[in-house]
């Protein structure tokens, strides 16, 4: 093999220049907004959202538990993790809503198999091929001008979004996307090639939504530093584009803090927090808070009992935030029962996690979620009526 | 005369195998075995037989690098109880450090992937990287990323349960799954879920008290901080009773892998692994059950394995080919492979992988690259056309193009017909830039 000598080969910058939001863009009607933040790897509910007058939390937290001065108090048993207090102006303005002990029955504790219960909205022991959310929008269409039915920002997978109909597309900003969709070939053509037909649908849809995604604004806003703020910007700017999406999904993580897990869980809340803040201010600069709503979710949350290692091991039930203008705020579900923990020491669940997804589904698209979520889960009370 | 079928079935295989492979097999043969590869190399093997051409690879393969290490693996680790005791910046200037070094470990495993005698070798180092997923985003140190991948090698076509073994009491594994501070008090459950769900059993053979019973039996495997070696600490292990899966006693670590060595899923597990890695995206549950069943009698060599597998109608089938996804390592190193460019400089490579979606030691978590069709999204499949673009930019600016030119390059660049063919009177480098650029371009 003769060697030849090559210079260049300069690396991708694929990052260059990030585009604003677009400001009071023309609101999209037909189909709400929703923003899913997926916490990967596990979040402690139990230290986000801290029952610090539990005098069973310290025995089990000797070590990691949240010392009650520094917990940012919201009644005087329950309170958030001090990183998440810039969530607290949202509390206060009674746009924050938290679910607490959101969970299924026999819960799975591998990573794997519990986001992928989560993602399908299936049973435990049930197997589904397809994202919850595909599954609703294959019922009940999002509008057929729109950019896509979902937007995953920043990788890790389609999760709620996959399936062999859906539009979904992963981009890490707008301008940028709009720019490389030259570089698609959509094509007519039908094959046998399972996995050449996928690679031709995603130069389908590639096309498609570039057209309609053209002609982002620069505008304002501060979004924090680092990977997640990025994501946020982005989520920003679609949520402010005419063409319209009806999901935007982000993801922040790896909780899963076996070992080590103050300063971890601290910077990710923290994370966690000042995006979501930034991205209500943009939503509010946008005239889009009223109709985005945000919601966290995760394949599960943490052992209450900690281990040796300084950390906690794979748990069940965790507590998610809802946040939106047209969000109610206060505490749902029920304080974790520290005193009923199962067989491996985990809580049990206060509320099903096909419930909370029946809010989003009867309640803020109007989507039957009987025929999604394949039974009847009675939607929370989380959305104040239009 | 009748001929009894199973006879007449065998001497058609035969047949089969005795034939020479052909230019398409050849690269067929090439391209999953390895990463890509050049006119010449397919030629070389288009004349051999199945049998002869698959064992002319298999005894090539390797136990170790050729191309030299990188120098920082010669220097010590940096104890963690020292970074932490460090100022702010000069720990940030050692993590930095590590990012760096990381980088340069990530441009070394490319250099040999390009430039190895046996493709192969790391294919299958890359399969057990994968397999035994190691994030540096968790471990930091890339001395010790090192040498995983330096035993992931040595055992890349030797023995799959020497490899668990000896990964288990890896120092970048009992960091990156917790178990180097697991003590007999509070046994900490990571690996030993991990070690069941992922890396021998699968899902659903096994109870969650399986794994805590487990747990204790791996108490005590940690690392010496000072060295980054293996140290067992008796003072962290639980010596006493343990069950797992059924059979009892004051089990160690070793001896859990055993008992998990001993499942007849674990061979199976590996060989429907292996299906998706060499065949396409859906095993033949009758086929993998063969090949788990030669592991097995093998003792889990991994070369027995690969022989049936590479030998295997199912592997030379019609329709079979381009079936598979190509991973972002498979389009980087294999287009630099095809066009026989070799970089100065595999860091910007290194980075290409990372933006299409596969960091080299750093993979999402520890099941590792979910692969398949999660290769292609909108983003990364734009990024994968915005790489050969630069690469053929550059081909062009260096006159390399013209090697191929006034060959029958279709049947090299892709594993199929063109979704959209260039029309004959496109040539060189233009048709090239047409075929590279084409769907099935991304499928091998």
């Amino acid at each position: 093999m003769d060697r030849r000598d090559f210079l260049r080969l300069s690396a991708l910058v694929p990052f260059a220049g990030m585009a604003g939001l677009a400001r009071a863009a023309a609101s999209p009607a037909a189909r709400p907004l929703l923003v899913l933040v997926e916490l990967k790897g596990g979040n402690d509910g139990l230290n986000t959202v801290v029952p610090y007058a539990d005098p069973r939390y310290a025995r089990l937290r000797p070590r990691l538990g949240i010392p009650r001065e520094q917990v940012v108090a919201l009644t005087e048993r329950e309170g958030l993790h001090p990183a998440l207090a810039p969530l607290r102006a949202t509390w206060d303005a009674k746009e924050l809503a938290i679910v607490r002990g959101v969970g299924y029955p026999d819960p799975n504790l591998s990573h794997f198999r519990s986001i992928e219960i989560w993602d399908t909205a299936s049973a435990s022991d049930q197997y589904l091929d397809e994202g919850w959310l595909a599954r609703a929008f294959e019922r009940s269409p999002c509008p057929e001008s729109f950019a896509a039915d979902g937007v995953v920002v920043g990788g890790g997978g389609m999760g709620p979004l996959a399936g062999r109909k859906t539009r979904a597309l992963a981009l890490a900003n707008p301008e940028q996307f709009v720019r490389n969709a030259r570089l698609a070939h959509p094509e007519a053509v039908r094959t046998q090639n399972a996995s050449l037909a996928h690679i031709l649908r995603v130069e389908n849809d590639i096309a498609l939504s570039a057209e309609r995604l053209r002609g982002t604004h620069p505008a304002s806003g501060d979004f924090p530093p680092g990977p997640f703020g990025k994501a946020v910007e982005t989520a920003a700017q679609l949520a402010a584009h005419p063409a319209g999406v009806a999901v935007v999904r982000l993801s922040l993580g790896s909780f899963d803090t076996h070992a080590n897990q103050q300063g971890v869980h601290a910077n990710l809340l923290g994370e966690l927090a000042q995006g979501l803040v930034a991205l209500r201010a943009a939503l509010v600069a946008a005239d889009r808070w009223s109709g985005t709503v945000i919601a966290t979710y995760g394949e599960f949350g943490r052992r209450p009992r900690e281990n040796d290692s300084g950390g906690t091991d794979h748990g069940t039930a965790s507590a998610h935030f809802v946040l939106g203008g047209a969000v109610k705020g206060g505490l749902h579900g029920a304080q974790p029962a520290l005193d009923r923990l199962d067989g491996n020491g985990n809580l049990p669940h206060a509320v099903d996690f096909r419930a909370y997804y029946a809010t989003f589904l009867d309640r803020w698209w109007g989507i039957d979620s009987r025929s999604v979520l394949g039974g009847r889960f009675a939607a929370l009370d989380l959305l104040r009526d239009a | 005369m009748r001929i009894p079928f199973a006879v007449l079935a065998a001497c058609l295989s035969l047949a089969a195998q005795a034939e020479a492979i052909g230019y398409q097999g050849a690269r067929h043969l090439l391209d999953r075995a390895g990463f890509g590869a050049t006119d010449r190399e397919v030629r070389e093997y288009a004349a051999l037989g199945r049998v002869e051409a698959v064992d002319r690879l298999l005894a090539g393969a390797r136990s170790e690098a050729a191309t030299p290490a990188p120098s920082f693996v010669a220097e010590p680790v940096v104890p963690a109880r020292e970074l932490r005791a460090l100022a702010p910046e000069e720990r940030k200037a050692v993590q930095q450090r590590f990012v760096q070094e990381g980088l340069e470990l990530r441009a070394w495993w490319l250099e040999e992937m390009l430039s190895t005698s046996s493709p192969l070798t790391e294919r299958m180092t890359l399969f057990w990287h994968n397999h035994f997923a190691t994030s540096q985003r968790k471990v930091r140190q890339p001395q010790l990323l090192y040498r995983q991948n330096v035993l992931l090698r040595r055992e890349a076509l030797g023995n799959f349960a020497t490899l668990l073994h000896e990964v288990a009491k890896d120092p970048a594994m009992l960091v990156y799954l917790d178990n180097a501070r697991s003590r007999r008090e509070a046994p900490n459950e990571n690996f030993a879920r991990e070690v069941m769900e992922l890396f021998t059993l699968g899902v659903g053979h096994y109870g969650e008290r399986d794994v805590k019973e487990a747990a204790r039996a791996f108490t005590g495997w940690s690392v010496d901080p000072r060295t980054g070696d293996y140290r067992y600490r008796p003072a962290f292990h639980d010596a006493g009773e343990k069950e797992v899966l059924g059979r009892r006693g004051t089990l160690d670590g070793d001896q859990v892998l055993d008992i998990l060595l001993a499942r007849p899923e674990t061979a199976r597990f590996i060989a429907a692994k292996m299906w998706r890695e060499f065949v396409s995206p859906t095993p033949d549950p009758a086929e993998v059950e063969r090949w788990a069943a030669v592991f097995r009698a093998a003792h889990y060599e991994v070369k027995p394995l690969l022989r049936a597998i590479f030998l295997s109608d199912a592997f030379w089938s019609a329709g079979n080919r381009a079936a598979l996804v190509k991973s972002p390592v498979d389009v980087v190193v294999g287009t630099l492979h095809m066009l026989d460019v070799r970089p100065n400089d595999l860091r910007p490579a290194a980075v290409a992988c990372a933006f299409l979606g596969q960091n080299l030691f750093a993979p999402p978590n520890v099941k590792g690259w979910p692969g398949g069709d999660a290769w292609i999204d909108s983003a990364t499949l734009l990024g994968r056309r915005q790489f050969v673009e630069r690469v053929l930019g550059d081909v062009k600016a260096m006159g390399i193009a013209s090697s191929l030119e006034g060959r029958d390059i279709d049947r090299l660049v892709l594993a199929s017909a063109a979704v959209d063919p260039p029309p004959p009177g496109v040539e060189g480098a233009a048709r090239l830039h047409a075929l590279v650029s084409d769907p099935a371009y991304q499928l091998k």
